[in-house]
């Protein structure tokens, strides 16, 4: 449906040039909803501009479903479906009457459409004479996807379509997501949260314009392959630097409330214990745990 | 066009709900006409003068008389000494001092002549100049009444006519210039701003990626304005015409479709304008300094064109408000029709196309 092939983009930064995006290359299966993962500055949005024809690639080109993203932009924006990272509804107008004018500028109405978004439509009609702009966070984003799919997109590209969103909004914003590539929408959606990862099909970490790895969820949880622990004590804040001298740990970082350690071997969990110990940490906890996505994240970014 | 009306329905929600903007742009030209019509006068009306008047004779009382009777003058008192007009001119802001000979009438009688002297406050020379004009004006009027009594045998007379504007009102000066600048402020400001605020929120990047026309999003940006601007238009007309009794001599219908060109070159540099910024503010600024600023200085409703130095001159042709100032002030003041005014018309609608095709050109159909 959408390939990829060693894309770029670069802007000038004073004399020299900041490379956002570097040669980067994917494919994405029809109906796939995948994820691109990676903080601010990662090059995420210059991508999408990228594959929503409002940038020019400075090298490598892009095909979604047959077209290519510079030739052929006419037809793709008629099966694009775009929603950009910051809000970009029309403040002033309300919920019904955005929605009516996006209808009407891609050719369709809010009628003939309706099935597709009905079910994210339902939460924000008691809200349909309320302008945009007085919206919360969660309800804009529903109403800006509402705009986005209202002519039956074939392909949706989602710029952090959850970023400051509250926590219900956004497991409520992924069942949406999930439903509609059931429906057969192939998606594209990036995200600098971590523990959204987990809910696509395949994801990509991204970093300073690349791509870091690609793959399943579970596929890149897997690749892993070194023991994980966690661990907690009385004096939290000096702890990773003493769980990072030990000997037998490759790498530790805060997490959460716990500090996560890289073991360089299996089974060297009692080591750990007392040399944290011997170091006068009192109510050491060393635990084994499961990578999640931000410790491979964690893991690809330090060389 | 079903997309068309939409998005001109949606520019009219914008205008109509952003109340403030309205209510200033509708009240913009009653405030401008009311203000340049009675506020920034340079008429000058009411002018206390003094009299140094040691003869005390008929001539020299009925001149001070008729100085009084008129309009511009009062009579407020008067002095001994020149020492004592200094004086009241200081301390009472007298604007003008008529002195008169010890001798005035016997002078005139015996030697047909005689002088008067007229001191004036140049401290403000155009008032000054003024008021010395208006007094001098008086003094031959009485002249000319003596004359008439008594002919002399061998006199000239200028008689002066003001052609179009006879009592030499400002109104009809800046009328016509009021009206560009509204236009020039509604329609280039306002569309220069519409348009970028949409890239600065992001909903031209929506926009874009729609499969609109990007000619039919700039066109239905200008539609609303347009509206609005003719509705200033008739605004500045209904004022002019009943408040400051400054007569339309041409036609009414003309009048209008000129202004509805400029209006067209206005909203067109406005769209150039949007094409080339990317923050309100830059838009706000690039439409005030490169375009209301000239439209007030250069278009020669302020300051005569003639007067200015060539280089100036020959900028105050690029200006498309001075031949619009020029149109309006030949079909309303001097009541000429297309004949006399086809030159300024085929450069102002030279000006739009220009401006409209380099905004279309210049229109970006990506983001960077």
């Amino acid at each position: 449906m959408i390939s990829v092939r060693n894309i770029s983009k670069k802007y000038p930064v004073g004399k020299g040039e900041l490379t956002a995006v570097n040669q980067l290359s994917f494919d994405v299966a029809p109906g796939e909803l995948f994820g691109i993962i990676g903080p601010d500055g990662a090059g995420k949005t210059s991508l999408f501009r990228m594959l929503a024809t409002l940038l020019l690639p400075d090298g490598g080109e892009a095909l979604i479903g047959g077209c290519h993203v510079v030739k052929d932009y006419k037809q793709l924006r008629k099966k694009l479906g775009y929603m950009p990272g910051r809000f970009s509804l029309y403040q002033d107008l309300t919920v019904e009457e955005n929605l009516r004018f996006f209808a009407t500028i891609f050719h369709t109405s809010i009628d003939e459409n309706y099935g597709l978004i009905r079910d994210i439509y339902e939460q924000i009609k008691p809200f349909k004479d309320r302008r945009a702009g007085k919206l919360s966070g969660g309800m804009k984003q529903k109403l800006a996807l509402c705009c986005a799919l209202i002519h039956r997109p074939t392909v949706l590209l989602l710029d952090e379509p959850t970023t400051g969103v509250d926590a219900v909004s956004r497991v409520e914003f992924w069942q949406m997501l999930q439903g509609l590539k059931s429906g057969g929408i192939t998606i594209i959606v990036s995200t600098p949260y971590m523990d959204e990862a987990s809910l696509c099909d395949r994801i990509a970490l991204m970093q300073q314009g690349n791509f870091l790895t690609t793959g399943t969820p579970d596929g890149i949880k897997a690749a892993f392959a070194k023991p994980l622990l966690a661990v907690k004590a009385d004096r939290m804040h000096q702890l990773v630097n003493a769980v990072r001298e030990a000997p037998v740990v490759e790498d530790s970082y805060a997490f959460g409330e716990w500090a996560h350690a890289v073991m360089r071997e299996e089974g060297h969990d009692r080591e750990l214990e007392s040399f944290l110990s011997a170091k006068g940490f009192r109510q050491v906890v060393v635990q084994q745990t499961e990578p999640t996505v931000e410790d491979c994240f964690l893991k690809l970014m330090r060389p | 066009m079903k997309q068309f009306k939409a998005f001109v329905r949606k520019e009219f929600y914008h205008i109509l709900r952003d109340r403030r903007t309205l209510i200033i742009l509708l009240g913009m030209p009653v405030v401008q006409i009311l203000i340049f019509g009675f506020a920034l006068s340079n008429e000058v009306g009411n002018a206390r003068f003094v009299v140094l008047d040691p003869a005390q004779d008929p001539a020299t009382t009925q001149i001070i008389t008729q100085l009084d009777a008129s309009r511009y003058f009062d009579y407020a008192g008067s002095c001994r000494t020149y020492r004592e007009i200094e004086e009241r001119f200081r301390r009472e802001g007298i604007k003008l001092a008529v002195v008169f000979p010890p001798s005035f009438n016997q002078e005139l009688q015996h030697l047909h002549t005689a002088q008067i002297q007229l001191v004036t406050d140049a401290s403000d020379p155009n008032t000054a100049t003024t008021l010395s004009n208006y007094a001098s004006a008086v003094i031959n009027d009485y002249q000319a009444r003596t004359n008439a009594v008594a002919p002399l045998p061998y006199t000239i007379l200028p008689v002066t006519r003001m052609l179009y504007n006879p009592q030499l009102k400002a109104a009809y000066n800046f009328v016509p210039g009021v009206m560009a600048m509204v236009l020039m402020l509604v329609c280039t400001m306002m569309t220069a701003i519409t348009i970028v605020k949409e890239k600065e929120t992001g909903t031209m990047e929506v926009m874009l990626v729609s499969p609109v026309q990007p000619l039919k999003i700039v066109l239905a940006k200008a539609v609303p304005y347009l509206l609005l601007s003719l509705v200033n238009v008739v605004t500045i007309l209904l004022l002019s015409v009943y408040a400051l009794e400054v007569p339309v001599r041409g036609s009414i219908p003309l009048l209008l479709l000129e202004s509805g060109l400029f209006i067209v070159a206005s909203l067109s540099i406005g769209l150039l304008i949007s094409t080339a910024t990317g923050s309100q503010q830059t838009a706000m600024f690039l439409s005030l300094l490169g375009m209301f600023l000239p439209t007030v200085l250069l278009s020669g409703f302020m300051f005569p064109i003639e007067n200015m130095p060539w280089l100036l001159q020959q900028v105050s042709h690029i200006v498309p408000a001075k031949w619009f100032y020029q149109v309006v002030q030949s079909i309303m003041i001097k009541g000429k029709g297309l004949d006399g005014i086809w030159k300024e018309t085929g450069i102002l609608l030279g000006m739009t196309v220009v401006f409209l095709l380099l905004s279309i050109k210049n229109f970006k159909i990506r983001l960077a």
